[in-house]
């Protein structure tokens, strides 16, 4: 057997041959699923006969206030805790580079990062609850006089436990990013700007920001999909109502009742969307923002 | 006045973590007492005890995260060279289709599957999840080859090419080799994805695959806090560590890093 003869395998095909066991994984799971997801909404029932097609359970989402109520959570909860960890990251790494003492400081955002979600819930539940840590030190300090005088800030109604949960992981990821970024020859171009006679604001304006805005904003736009899709946080972390779109999907699909099931998926299905949307709305947004920087 | 910011950012990277600490060896830490009242090693000990699920989720998610790294790299090693190597028509396509699944949630996805798995006997199964994790997986590591294949000097495999070895030879002994540090980045990222992967997991595994992150979530809805927070210090110890190890090959790498935010 000669190997020597995949060097007369044309171009094309090798490149179909080179990206096949990818794109059976990407088709069969994602546009498998996704698919699933919407036809299942619409009442079609896989292995079984008695499916019939409607758009009922949309029609039943859009009269139900816990999904209204979960719309405006979810959608408050992403756009938040990515707005706060953009800038707390930027700000961050900014920061870092400017004191010098890079290395142990980045080590320390990069540590943050091997956190998973599930154990940063926990975290937070130990923090911030009502006789958490730091209920606790406030009843120390004399400001609160029991576990119901401080704020409650986790299975909140705004959800600011949830939002703390992801400022703190995605501030880390952010400005694991943005040092990057800024490692990519930034200092030069803005010594540069300064001999120029650029001020300091006119450099972190016109040299440091556009630098960034490209992969902080790429950044941005996974920790908005991925806040709006995950489900561990909002659950221990959030009310039962009103709850994000996660939640409410598996509490449908948990449900006894089979009925409940296209509910489920197009509970989904409007997770899809609102990914979509924001990420769109974010690319629209920042696109802007960098032509009007030039 | 900078130095005052930065201390106050980093206490506030490490402040979530302390209390987890504390509750590890706490026996009992009642409300409003600033530290425990006794410590205990109870916590830890759970972590050993074979009549507890812990070690046996501890092999379950080694036994997954290993198998899913494994097949997403040997996925996304081809897929990497392909997208690296090659400008031809309908790579955007080809891009766009590998990010997709990184910005659409895992959920969505996995509910609309998930009766296709049952159909085939693959749900409540290692190798049915498994095969669902690859979804968020394969592209991670399709971007991570992908740009290591475009920084590749090519004419080093067409000198061994030239030099007799054969397509296999040269991929194992020259290919492979200059491509080590984004094999080690690619099976770390996505081992560490499926570590943490919470309910793609428990949607295929139907509750029956009971990996770390699923005791982890039971025990946080259980009373014993102490527990709680000693599996906790369980599930974040392997990653921390793999992560420390594999620091220098990280830094400065922003596409890679891309793949820790998901976790």
């Amino acid at each position: 057997m000669s190997f020597s003869s995949s060097r007369s395998v044309p171009r094309g095909l090798r490149i179909l041959l080179l990206l096949t066991p990818a794109l059976v994984v990407v088709a069969v799971f994602f546009v498998g699923g996704v698919s699933q997801a919407v036809a299942q909404s619409f009442g079609y029932q896989p292995f079984l006969p008695s499916s019939r097609w409607s758009a009922d359970a949309y029609r039943s989402l859009w009269h139900d206030p816990a999904v209204r109520a979960s719309l405006g959570l979810t959608i408050r909860v992403s756009v938040l805790s990515t707005f706060l960890a953009a800038i707390i990251g930027v700000a961050g790494a900014l920061l870092i580079r400017r004191v010098g003492s890079r290395t142990w400081a980045h080590a320390m955002f990069q540590a943050n990062l091997a956190v998973p979600h599930l154990v940063g819930a926990l975290c937070m539940l130990l923090l911030l609850s009502q006789s958490g840590l730091l209920s606790r030190l406030s009843h120390a300090t004399g400001l609160t006089s029991g576990p119901a005088d401080f704020p409650e800030l986790t299975q909140d109604r705004f959800g600011w436990g949830i939002i703390a949960e992801y400022v703190w992981k995605e501030t880390a990821f952010i400005g694991v990013i943005a040092l990057a970024a800024l490692n990519r020859g930034v200092s030069e171009l803005e010594d540069a700007a300064r001999l120029l006679g650029a001020g300091a604001g006119q450099r972190f304006r016109h040299v440091t920001l556009p630098a960034l805005l490209p992969s902080v904003s790429a950044a941005s736009v996974l920790v908005m999909a991925f806040v709006a899709g995950s489900y561990e946080v909002p659950y221990l972390l959030g009310r039962p109502y009103p709850a994000t779109l996660p939640v409410v999907a598996l509490e449908y699909y948990r449900d006894v009742d089979l009925t409940a099931r296209p509910q489920a998926m197009a509970v989904a299905v409007l997770i899809t969307g609102v990914s979509v949307v924001l990420v769109a709305a974010y690319f629209t947004l920042t696109s802007r923002l960098v032509r009007r920087e030039l | 006045m900078r130095r005052a910011f930065l201390g106050l950012l980093l206490a506030g990277l490490l402040l979530p973590l302390l209390p987890l600490l504390v509750w590890v060896v706490s026996g009992t830490w009642r409300y409003p007492d600033l530290l425990p009242s006794d410590l205990t090693t109870r916590g830890l000990n759970l972590l050993g005890d074979r009549r507890t699920p812990v070690l046996e989720g501890l092999l379950t998610s080694t036994v997954i995260g290993a198998a899913v790294s494994l097949v997403a790299c040997l996925i996304g090693f081809p897929a990497g060279r392909a997208l690296g190597l090659y400008r031809f028509r309908g790579r955007r396509v080809v891009q766009f289709l590998l990010l997709a699944p990184v910005i659409v949630p895992g959920l969505a996805v996995a509910l609309g599957i998930q009766v296709f798995f049952v159909r085939l006997g693959l749900s409540d199964s290692v190798s049915g999840v498994v095969l669902v994790q690859l979804m968020p997986t394969v592209p991670y590591a399709a971007t991570v080859f992908g740009a290591a294949f475009a920084n590749l000097d090519v004419d080093y495999e067409r000198q061994a090419r030239t030099l007799g070895a054969g397509p296999v030879r040269t991929l194992l002994f020259v290919t492979v080799p200059l491509l080590r540090p984004a094999i080690v980045v690619a099976a770390l990222l996505t081992f560490l994805i499926s570590w943490s992967e919470y309910v793609m997991t428990l949607l295929i595994g139907g509750g029956q695959v009971k990996t770390l992150p699923l005791l982890l979530f039971a025990a946080i809805g259980s009373s014993d806090t102490t527990a709680a927070a000693a599996l906790a210090l369980l599930v974040v110890l392997p990653p921390l560590l793999l992560l420390m190890a594999a620091a220098p090959l990280l830094s400065g790498r922003s596409g890679a890093m891309v793949g820790v935010g998901r976790l």
